[in-house]
């Protein structure tokens, strides 16, 4: 890798005595999905909230294609190219699918404050066809609130693409889904992100998702990074089996 | 211990359950399984008296409950952990566990330090507030607080979702020893991580309705029952 | 609290002041407010609590306007100075000042009362359940205990203990009829200064407030600039301007915890464009309103006027409230500076120019305060926005030489070809119409989008490029536009303008208008302000006791249509609509 998309070196976080992250540092490539996991408090949900502009770390730095995020408000970092989901979905319920989109699409371009002529026309074609490549466009009329769990993910990643990232950042995209939907979604996932030239930086607990769709694993226990690799590599590191996966189970007999 | 007949619930407009019937007995583990959606939280919070039932009958005990305020129900010995936890984030893990405190009907009573001992995690976490411990170690906060009030029959909404694979082989661990004391489960859960350890007999819900209902190890041993309800493989 | 004082005097009259009589008299009268307390509890505000909270508010309000006009027909309009207490008539010297003895029992009996509540709420098992079901009742109800008995028992506990307040404040202080708002307002200003749910803080929040009013007292008259400011009367505001300071470097009160991430996603309507039916209709109401003048008298005329202003005035508030998400307890600040600038503009221009200008100095107004506003939410920011309202109201109340103090400006005419009550009210109807227009478009622009996707989910919002405080900024400045037209037109409609056009009542009434209509829907707060402000001019003059019926009229809407009038059509209509068409389905 000669210049990776984002380079993250060193960030740590405190909050009150528990230190949450304490100095994490590799790099995501253009194009490449890294998951990251880890057991429950080991910082992962606190290093999206600092790449994603909502917390401030105490040190480190992010640099996304030679600029640095550290300190830029998350309309800023937004704006750079990176699109995010949330592990709780949060979608804008008071409006129709395709208004959720269209919103999306307003702010990147810049017309938010448009004041007087109505929102129906704008950009709809567009919102429409998003719609359509995530798989949901019969549903582009129906409140957002309504929709079943796995349409609104399938919604959450078609707002995060307005905005053509760069780099997509999925805070547990499967969690609250069956695990053949899981798998559907993350196919659908990697297809549209390899479409985009996105990279993606996903969290999961789901190891067969994360074995099947990570081209790399890195791997945090309180705060650290204790591995980092490719899934196999990563699968059989002692450290990890013991903190994570737990030692004798294999992660993949857990159905039988 | 619960009998359920031909229970009917819904939010609003939308009707979920149509006409579930099952049972758990005394000390048994029953697993509540089906698809997202399925109707699986709708059952647990139509038994926990959290959602009124439209329709059906639902005794614990041989009592009616159905339509009781959950207050009472809880008091009748029913222990409900929702979905998500749902700890008080304001107090602190002791004063988590004190909040769940009844007296119990009979039989040794939990304690803190019993607790302690089933979840060593918690021990060390005393004054700690509920807002500041980690998801696995609020789950089984979820659970001890409410074991305080020395429930006969526990029901769990999904205690695994979201938790690391060591959290829950821990918090297997903690079920099977539950079992072993004699308290009823009623153990609601989409994959079969949990159940597969503890579960005596296994229902199956798809879109509102009891599919399945047998011993457990003959389902685990269908694999075409779980690929057609559960959708697994 | 109010009540305490009264019953207190009453009963005290019955038994004598004797000290059996008096301590009695006072601990009797403390027990039946509590008892009273209780009572509306379980009668009516507890049908509320699934209600949004605000509802709740407006519910208190109604009861507060109820009791006052309780206590009017019991015991009068006149201020009843009790007996002083036995035996405590005397005062001690404390270094050289004579210190009344009954003010020395209060400075102690307080910490006591405090120190009680506050072992009471830490240190038993009540309190921790109490505790536990204020931040998850249902919850708490699962771990077997009973909720409602526990929220009784805190009701006892506060009224008991205001009414405990009142009884104690009646030697030292009448009791009056206008004891009820300004003691509102005390009580939750120390409540916020000091950060929800701490009762730490609430003693520290009171003693802050306490020695900056004693130090405005003690400063009196300074000589500023070559100018006299007078810091006894600042005393009015000194809490209000405290709770500014204090919320705008701490957003959660001095020992507040941000609230988390709420457990319980809040319920949202679909809100969809209006269709062509909507704009057909509001067009047939606007001709009907143009020809009013051709049917009904010039009093209708007049009472029209205000409906239309305080429609606007209304529809400005929704604005911010319904799509913006930010509740505003100090929406008459605007309104009264746009009446404020309207009455001083048209001195040095014609009355056509100074309605523009005026609301102008409103938006600015608006500028500035809503910088601070829109870092905060909930509660905090809806409190923010009352003091901003009231230190606005002080400033017009006391600056004599600008403002005319409380005697207000008078002289506030239209130009002559508008100064017919026909011509005014077609004036009327032209702007607030024109300007309801324009709100409402721009709800459906992609602007009220934006402001609704901040509401619905701000982390989202700003996740794909919104900037979040500068849209809810846009937002206040566009309602405190809108507001100030409206509050000019109010201005040439009276020819006259006071204080009273900021005060915290009309601040209310605001709130009472959007909230009656409904806050999820788009023509509420129009048909809010119509019943309203039709409500007021009918009781006050058909009945003596006004005050009480609209109390009673509000609490019952808000009991029967908890999501206002307006939002309860809206859902017969969808029900009518699914079962007709149930109907079909059924025949075909």
């Amino acid at each position: 890798m000669t210049q990776p998309l984002l380079a993250i070196r060193g960030i740590a976080k405190a909050f009150g005595g528990v230190q949450a992250l304490a100095g994490v540092s590799f790099d995501v490539g253009a194009g490449e999905r890294v998951a990251v996991i880890g057991p429950n408090g080991a910082g992962k949900t606190t290093l999206f909230n600092v790449l994603d502009g909502q917390l401030a770390p105490d040190r480190g730095s992010a640099v996304l294609a030679g600029r640095a995020l550290i300190g830029l408000s998350s309309q800023a970092i937004a704006r750079l190219g990176v699109g995010r989901t949330f592990q709780v979905t949060a979608t804008f319920a008071s409006m129709t699918v395709r208004e959720n989109v269209q919103v999306a699409l307003l702010a990147q371009r810049g017309q938010t404050y448009a004041l007087l002529s109505p929102l129906r026309a704008r950009l709809a074609d567009e919102a429409q066809s998003l719609l359509k490549q995530v798989g949901i466009d019969s549903l582009s009329e129906r409140a957002a609130a309504t929709l079943a769990y796995g349409d609104l993910k399938r919604l959450e990643l078609a707002v995060a693409l307005a905005g053509t990232p760069r780099l997509l950042l999925m805070d547990e995209p499967t969690a609250g889904l069956a695990p053949p939907e899981r798998a559907r979604l993350m196919r659908q996932v990697s297809d549209l992100a390899r479409l985009a030239g996105s990279a993606v930086l996903f969290t999961e607990h789901d190891m067969d998702v994360v074995f099947a769709h990570a081209d790399r694993i890195v791997v945090l226990n309180r705060g650290r990074v204790i591995a980092i690799g490719a899934p196999s590599a990563v699968r059989a590191n002692p450290e990890v089996r013991n903190v994570y996966l737990g030692s004798g189970r294999d992660p993949e007999a857990r159905d039988a | 211990m619960l009998e359920v007949r031909e229970l009917q619930a819904g939010y609003g407009a939308a009707t979920i359950l149509f006409d579930v019937s099952f049972d758990v007995g005394n000390g048994e583990a029953v697993a509540l399984l089906g698809r997202n959606g399925a109707g699986k939280s709708t059952t647990l919070k139509a038994i926990a008296g959290w959602l009124k039932p439209r329709r059906g009958d639902i005794r614990l005990d041989g009592r009616r409950i159905d339509g009781a305020p959950s207050y009472r129900i809880a008091r009748a010995g029913l222990g409900f952990v929702p979905e998500g936890r749902r700890i008080f984030t304001g107090l602190t893990v002791a004063q988590n566990l004190e909040v769940g405190r009844r007296e119990p009907h009979a039989g040794v009573p939990w304690t803190p330090q019993r607790l302690f001992s089933l979840f060593p995690a918690l021990a060390e976490l005393r004054d700690r507030r509920g807002g500041q411990i980690s998801g696995g170690e609020q789950q089984m906060l979820a659970i001890a607080r409410t074991l305080m009030g020395n429930p006969t029959l526990l029901l769990l909404d999904e205690p695994g979702e979201g938790l690391a694979p060591l959290v829950i082989a821990q918090l297997t661990e903690a079920l099977r020893a539950l079992k072993q004391a004699g308290v009823a489960i009623l153990l609601a859960e989409q994959s079969l991580v949990l159940a597969a350890a503890i579960a005596d007999r296994a229902c199956v819900l798809e879109s509102g309705q009891l599919r399945y209902a047998g011993p457990y190890g003959e389902f685990a041993r269908d694999a075409q029952a779980r690929a057609e309800w559960l959708g697994l493989d | 609290m109010m009540l305490g004082a009264y019953l207190a005097y009453s009963l005290i009259g019955r038994f004598g002041a004797g000290p059996l009589g008096y301590w009695g008299g006072v601990l009797l009268a403390a027990l039946a407010v509590g008892a009273l307390g209780v009572l509306l509890e379980r009668t009516l505000l507890r049908r509320l609590y699934g209600a949004p909270e605000l509802l709740q508010l407006i519910a208190t309000f109604g009861v507060v306007l109820l009791i006052k006009d309780a206590a009017l027909a019991v015991w009068g309009a006149e201020d009843l100075l009790g007996p002083r207490a036995p035996g405590l008539g005397g005062a001690i010297a404390i270094f050289g000042q004579p210190v009344p003895q009954y003010d020395l029992l209060l400075i102690v009996l307080a910490p006591i009362v405090l120190a009680a509540m506050w072992v009471a709420l830490s240190r038993t098992r009540w309190g921790l359940l109490v505790r536990a079901a204020t931040e998850d009742r249902e919850m708490t109800a699962a771990l077997g205990v009973n909720p409602s008995w526990l929220f009784s028992g805190v009701f006892f506990v506060g009224a008991l203990l205001a009414g405990l307040a009142g009884a104690l404040q009646l030697p030292r202080e009448p009791a009056n009829l206008n004891m009820d708002l300004t003691i509102i307002a005390d009580v939750f200003v120390v409540t916020v200064v000091g950060g929800l749910g701490s009762i730490r803080g609430a003693f520290v929040a009171a003693l802050i407030i306490g020695i900056v009013r004693a130090l405005c007292i003690g400063i009196g008259d300074v000589a500023l600039f070559g100018s006299v400011v007078s810091f006894a009367k600042l005393t009015l505001v000194a809490e209000f301007v405290v709770m500014a300071v204090v919320l705008v470097a701490r957003p959660w009160g001095l020992y507040g915890q941000p609230p988390g991430p709420s457990a319980i996603a809040e319920q949202r309507d679909l809100q969809v464009p209006p269709g062509r039916r909507f704009a057909i209709a509001a067009a047939l109401l606007m001709a009907a309103l143009a020809a009013a003048p051709l049917l009904v008298d010039e009093y209708a005329l007049v009472l029209g006027a205000d409906m239309l202003i305080f429609a606007l005035f209304a529809v400005s508030l929704h604005f911010i409230m319904g799509p913006g998400g930010m509740a505003s307890f100090g929406h008459a600040a605007y309104f009264g500076l746009g009446a404020y600038a309207a009455a001083l503009a048209t001195r040095s221009m014609p009355m056509e120019l100074a309605l523009i200008v005026a609301p102008l100095a409103a938006g600015i107004g608006a500028l500035v305060f809503g910088w601070f506003c829109v870092r905060l939410s909930g509660v905090y920011l809806a409190m923010l926005t009352l003091a901003f309202a009231q230190i606005t109201w002080a400033t017009v109340y006391q600056w004599d030489a600008l403002t005319g103090g409380s005697n207000g400006l008078v002289g506030v005419w239209p130009a002559v070809w508008l100064s017919s009550r026909v011509a005014y009210y077609w004036l009327t109807l032209a702007i607030a119409g024109g300007a309801i227009a324009l709100l409402w478009r721009v709800v459906f622009a992609p602007f009220g989008y934006a402001l609704r996707a901040v509401r619905d989910s701000p982390q989202r919002a700003a996740a794909i490029g919104i900037d979040v405080r500068a849209v809810r900024w846009a937002g206040f400045v566009l309602a405190g536009l809108a507001a100030g037209l409206a509050g000019s037109l109010y201005a040439f409609s009276k020819g006259s303008i006071s204080p009273d056009s900021l005060s915290i009542p009309r601040s209310i009434d605001a709130l009472v208008m959007v909230l009656l209509g409904g806050l999820q829907t788009l023509f509420g707060p129009v048909v809010g302000a119509a019943l309203l402000a039709w409500l007021q001019d009918t009781l006050a003059r058909h009945t003596e006791y006004w005050r009480a019926m609209l109390g009673a009229a509000i609490l019952v809407l808000v009991l029967l249509f908890p999501q206002g009038i307006v939002g309860a059509l809206g859902a017969a209509a969808r029900a009518l609509r699914q079962r007709g068409i149930g109907k079909r389905a059924a025949a075909a």
